[in-house]
């Protein structure tokens, strides 16, 4: 602005502050920030402009984290639960680092020489997978993994079985060229920031945004048209939509026979093996039909022309039939005709119709086409790259169903059908997205004392040889991942473990080791139950779950259930990677890395988290991090991310390396990699050059490139899976036909031969087909709100001021008609319990669901919250509602309310009834009793006055009040 | 100069970043502290320039256009800005659309918050038109909020004084930051860039040619304030057009589809 600014005193002292830049972690977009501080205090966080995920933005939360740092839940010191008491009653001893490794490293090293397997090691919002899948895989335990079952496995499963890439983490729309764009269910919490920066861009642009949901509020409030969908019938109206452009002949037939395994044969001789997979010679390559030649060739081949359609008889005698015949015959059905889906759905026939047409036009008519030439799989020089420019976008709300890894191939076929695959204006991979598929690494089985595991304990398989089961076909995993219950567990099961452990099944475990989980409250479902689970005993006094070790940062719910507490930093506290080998920060065009920096110094006794796991793997012997002479091989975790090479040249940190720090990508550990990155503002982008940024499945300009950062392992097409002849090889399974490890029971049986479909299908939810819907009648759902997306940090004292009570959000008109008034309290009932809440009526929800924010109650003391909060007196959870197991059935055995492939916690499965309750009943119900505060906790302030400096008034000079008075 | 904010309602997702980024930098700027009561119990609250009204409106009927007044009876502005949320309409038939509308103040020309003020702490700045309080000369007696219509303004009650929105005047004429952050907190920080800041007296600026370009409206005008802040309304999206239907039966389709001759 332009102004006389003589006039204006010195608001800041800019001399007496510090700017530094490092990456949020107050949810998993990982944002940029630059972060200015006063003393050890933070004066201001701001987005970094030059960031390539959110440019200069910052949300909500971002923007409170003074608070989070200022909060008087932080853990102040290692704590262990007071011998004598008992677990959940909150008493705990402040002991010293060393005790607290001492304790730990004892217990660990009888494990690992005993019996790993009895460690069982989960991660909650952990961002660095790639070390903490390796430190449970030096420790010799198959029995670790991260929150993905219960978050996103759906969404990440059926993206990699089937594009290579997926929506979210590892895709985004093209949010430059799209013009028609589709979000499905509820996605403010993934993503925050470059989902808002995207759909702005919509808007300036004038593309379509057609919002997918039961419940229009957030992102959903600024589309364009509202889809009032049944919660989980995505996948019939996806389905629907599909039987339309096959009906009218609108799909891209030159992209499904050059990029997908659609015209491959499949052998069609039901209840024979073989039956379902796909032709192959002798050498075991598939086999189309050239149209040309008139023969069966390789599918591989370049100089061919696959038939798409069409009926054959192999040399051998067996009918086959194409992929895309499969396809239609099964989905040019009644069963998927948009009068038929629009019962299911609850969206109009004709809407159907229309959306499916919409789409088509743009996809087709309104093509985009950038000049720039590139090469293609197979060598070719192209001229250009063709636009389909419609896009997607997808998460929890297909995600956390029973048959959400069905639905979400579901909305990929959808998105194949019309050409949209990391095309311009499509859905584009992130690298080191795409990967072939699935990518090529099998889950860990075996284990040994004192021995690390072979490879990673989570992996892709592709056949039933590869799960994690015994020669009996029980389950090795404590979570069942990998095992017949759910055989493509890619992320396990984090939300098993509790109750497998208690119950002993299929074994019993000494030690649970968690991070950053609230296992013992909104992370876990059926939460009552669980707490009561943790304080189970066996006969001779002993827990059930011997030792439970937790690193948090905060005294969440899960704290007062541990027996030794290990504190961790904030997120302005520490050194952190988020690696190309886990889950980076990259964008379609660019491949991105980052890290944080300490921006204050820790005024508590706490460790990182990734410095305590680097301790303990030298204080147990871990080979990795031993030289030959026994020595520590790194100093600490800023030594190990810089020097560990998981293969050589690659390793945590893409930016920077080589000695000198001039090669990208690949190369030589650099001793000055963290200076580096601090340099660059703590990120490291590498911009793909424009003929590598599109078609990146069949682009070998591409592919090299990715081959040398050892993104994938080879420049072969990726060839895009319409066709899952895996899932068929299960299917094969459960119906006795497989040569190969089969399941004796007859559940399991059920489950591979119904949903184990190689076609993506519509099938109900699992929950609502054992329960009685008559006595049910409405789903519930929840979301989290956009200023408190993930939930660690509800306790957040600005942020609480916006939301610290939640309702359950209720169709006006069926309000009415059960004559609930507004913000009267309710029982909501389901087969597992039921709670009180309050109801809030709301028009933009569909009349069969009712909806909720999620995670917004909190036990009563815990997150140095009063007892009084709003959060535990009137805030509920819908968790107590939801079982981790299926509503029991006649002659089956108990097993988890997940899909029954990935084994994603189906958690918006859940149906409930709905009644007024009494009067004088009000408050939510259940209630807990009260947290106690730990040894060495601040008591939590009346009153918050936050400021890093005194304020400079702007004073009004008395000359001004005389002379202009009033104004 | 004029200075002020355009807000776009069209692409506000309501994601509260504006006012988390507002308290942020303003609880240690020149209007600062801005307090907390009972930040950890029950109700808590405390001072913010800033806050969200979240409504539901009908659809496919946009926000009012210019010249029709705001308090038409789609949906009472002057309830949202007083009451906040809920400022529902009839029941006729379904609100579907939720709406999410920003509230700071709106540097009136016509301020009624300073012509009430007995000290002469409340004024608008003759440079710009931003309208301040001298927190020093504040005696906290609440009259600048009830004559504020827009629910603007908020009493701290820690310090005693009355809180506004400043514009951020202690970052848009620091010469010491980049000049582009020399904006508001909201404004930097909105994640759909749904604040811009400008001066509206230059008919070049951003917020000047918005208004003209989405047709911007002030809140409650008949109220004869002349509020300076301007909101867009919501787009109405034209309909997409349709790929023509074939309906060919499906024998005579897949004869067509099976002689396809496509090169790999």
């Amino acid at each position: 602005m332009n102004h006389p600014i003589d006039s204006l005193p010195e608001f800041e002292n800019h001399a007496e502050q510090d700017t530094k830049f490092t990456t949020c972690y107050m949810c998993a977009c990982r944002c940029g920030i630059k972060v200015t501080t006063e003393g050890n205090e933070v004066r201001f966080i701001q987005g970094n402009p030059n960031h390539p995920i959110n440019k200069g933005v910052l949300c909500a939360k971002g923007n409170s984290g003074i608070m989070k740092q200022s909060s008087p839940a932080k853990l102040r010191s290692p704590l262990l639960r007071r011998p004598g008491t008992e677990r959940g009653a909150g008493e705990f001893d402040e002991i010293s680092w060393d005790q607290a490794l001492d304790i730990l490293t004892k217990r660990l090293k009888h494990i690992r020489a005993t019996d790993p397997k009895k460690l069982a090691f989960f991660t909650g919002r952990d961002q660095m997978q790639a070390l903490t899948g390796f430190w449970a895989s030096q420790f010799g335990t198959i029995n670790w993994a991260a929150h993905g079952g219960f978050c996103s496995v759906n969404m990440a499963a059926a993206g990699l079985y089937t594009t290579g890439h997926s929506f979210w983490e590892f895709g985004d729309p093209d949010w430059d060229n799209t013009k028609y764009f589709m979000m499905w269910g509820v996605a403010e919490d993934h993503a925050s920031n470059p989902i808002k920066i995207g759909l702005k861009k919509l808007k300036e642009r004038g593309a379509k945004f057609v919002a997918v949901n039961p419940v229009r509020t957030g992102y959903q409030a600024i589309a364009d048209e509202w889809i009032a969908v049944r919660p989980g019938t995505d996948g019939m109206l996806a389905l629907a939509m599909v039987h339309v452009l096959l009906q009218h002949d609108l799909f891209d037939d030159e992209f499904l026979v050059r990029y997908t395994n659609s015209p491959r044969l499949v052998v069609n001789t039901p209840g024979q093996q073989g039956d379902g997979l796909f032709l192959r010679d002798n050498d075991g390559a598939a086999l189309v039909w050239d149209l040309q030649s008139e023969k069966f060739v390789d599918s591989d081949r370049v100089d061919i022309s696959p038939a798409l359609f069409g009926d054959f008889v192999a040399p051998d005698g067996r009918p086959v039939r194409t992929v895309m015949s499969l396809l239609a015959d099964k989905y040019l059905v009644d069963e998927y005709a948009p009068e038929v889906a629009a019962k299911a759905c609850g969206v109009p026939a004709e809407t159907i119709e229309r959306l499916a047409l919409e789409m088509a036009h743009v996809a087709f008519k309104e093509s985009i086409t950038i000049d720039c030439e590139w090469t293609d799989w197979a060598g070719r020089k192209q001229t250009q790259f063709v636009g389909r420019p419609v896009s997607m976008h997808a998460m929890r709300g297909i995600s956390a169903h029973s048959n959400g890894f069905q639905t979400c191939r579901a909305i990929h076929l959808l998105q194949i059908m019309l050409g949209t695959i990391d095309c311009p204006g499509g859905h584009l991979a992130k690298p080191p997205f795409p990967k072939h598929i699935p990518p090529h690494l099998k889950p860990a089985r075996d284990m040994a004392p004192n021995t690390p595991l072979s490879s990673a304990p989570l992996g892709f398989p592709t056949e039933p040889e590869d799960l994690c089961i015994d020669g009996d076909g029980n389950p090795l995993r404590i979570d069942k991942a990998y095992s017949w219950d759910a055989p493509i567990a890619n992320h396990g099961l984090m939300h098993m473990v509790i109750s497998n452990a208690v119950k002993g099944d299929p074994y019993e475990i000494d030690t649970l080791m968690l991070f950053m989980a609230n296992m013992a409250w909104n992370s876990s479902m059926n939460t009552a139950n669980t707490m009561a689970m943790l304080r189970e005993k066996r006969e001779d006094g002993e827990y059930k779950i011997p030792f439970i070790v937790n690193s948090d940062a905060f005294h969440s719910e899960m704290v007062n259930y541990s027996d030794l507490v290990l504190p961790d930093t904030t997120f302005l506290e520490r050194f952190d990677t988020i690696s190309m080998l886990d889950r980076p920060i990259s964008e379609p065009d660019a491949a991105c890395d980052s890290i944080r920096q300490p921006i204050l110094e820790i005024d508590r006794n706490v460790r990182s988290w990734q410095e305590v796991l680097i301790d303990l793997a030298g204080r147990l012997d871990f080979p990795a991090f031993k030289n030959g002479n026994g020595e520590n091989k790194y100093q600490d975790y800023k030594d190990f991310i810089i020097n560990y090479e998981r293969a050589p040249g690659i390793g945590f940190l893409a930016g920077w390396r080589g000695k000198d720090g001039d090669q990208h990508l690949c190369g030589e550990p650099n001793p000055k990699q963290w200076e580096k990155y601090i340099e660059n503002e703590c990120f490291f982008k590498y911009d793909l050059a424009p003929n590598q940024r599109y078609m990146r499945h069949a682009n070998r300009d591409y592919l090299e490139l990715a081959q040398k950062a050892g993104w994938v392992g080879s420049t072969d097409q990726i060839m895009i899976e319409v066709y899952s002849e895996t899932l068929q090889k299960f299917r094969l399974a459960g119906q006795g036909l497989y040569d190969g490890p089969m399941p004796t029971d007859e559940q399991h049986k059920q489950r591979l031969t119904e949903h184990f479909d190689p076609l993506p299908f519509y099938y109900q939810p699992l929950e609502q087909q054992r329960i009685d819907k008559g006595e049910y009648p409405f789903h519930a759902v929840t979301q989290r709100p956009m200023f408190m997306y993930h939930s660690w940090d509800s306790q957040n004292a600005w942020l609480r001021q916006i939301t610290s009570q939640n309702y359950l959000y209720m169709n006006r008109d069926e309000c009415g008609r059960l004559g609930i008034d507004d913000e009267s309290w309710v029982w909501v009932e389901s087969h597992n319990g039921k709670i009180r809440a309050q109801v809030k009526h709301m028009d933009g929800v569909e009349a069969n669901t009712v909806w909720t924010w999620n995670a917004i109650a909190k036990a009563p003391g815990a997150w140095g919250l009063k007892k009084d909060a709003n959060e535990s007196k009137d805030a509920f959870l819908l968790n107590h509602l939801i079982s981790e197991l299926l509503p029991p059935k006649a002659s089956f055995a108990d097993i988890t309310n997940s899909d029954p492939i990935t084994g994603q916690a189906a958690w918006y499965d859940l149906s409930v009834k709905i009644t007024p309750a009494a009067a004088g009943e009000t408050g939510a119900w259940p209630q807990f009793d009260e947290v106690k505060p730990l040894p060495n906790q601040p008591s939590s302030p009346a009153e918050i006055s936050y400021a890093t400096h005194a304020n400079v008034n702007l004073k009004r000079s008395f000359k001004d009040i005389l002379t202009r008075g009033a104004k | 100069m004029k200075l002020g904010l355009v807000i776009d309602l069209d692409t506000c997702v309501g994601c509260h970043a504006c006012a988390t980024a507002c308290k942020q930098w303003n609880t240690s700027g020149t209007i600062g502290p801005l307090s907390d009561q009972d930040p950890y119990g029950k109700d808590p609250n405390g001072s913010w320039l800033n806050r969200i009204r979240t409504f539901e409106v009908k659809e496919p009927e946009p926000l009012p256009t210019k010249g029709q007044g705001c308090g038409s009876q789609k949906f009472d502005l002057h309830a949202l800005a007083t009451e906040g949320t809920s400022a529902l309409l009839s029941d006729a038939s379904p609100a579907s659309k939720t709406v999410h509308m920003p509230m700071s103040c709106m540097q009136c020309e016509d301020a009624d918050c300073v012509t009430v003020c007995p000290t002469g702490a409340s004024y608008k700045r003759e440079e710009d038109g931003i309208v301040l309080v001298d927190q020093d000369k504040c005696m906290g007696c609440n009259l600048c909020s009830w004559a504020c219509p827009y629910g603007a303004r908020e009493l701290d009650e820690e310090q005693g004084v009355m809180k506004k929105c400043t514009l951020c005047v202690d970052r848009i004429y620091d010469q010491a930051l980049p000049e582009s952050e020399r904006q508001p907190a909201c404004v930097l920080s909105c994640p759909t860039s749904s604040r811009v800041f400008g001066d509206f007296d230059d008919p070049t600026s951003k917020v000047s040619q918005l208004v003209v370009e989405r047709n911007g409206q002030p809140l409650m005008p008949e109220l004869g304030y002349k509020p300076t802040n301007q909101y867009l309304p919501p787009r109405n999206k034209e309909a997409v057009a349709m790929m023509a239907k074939t309906n060919e039966p499906a024998l005579s389709k897949l004869k067509k589809w099976a002689n396809r001759v496509i090169a790999r």
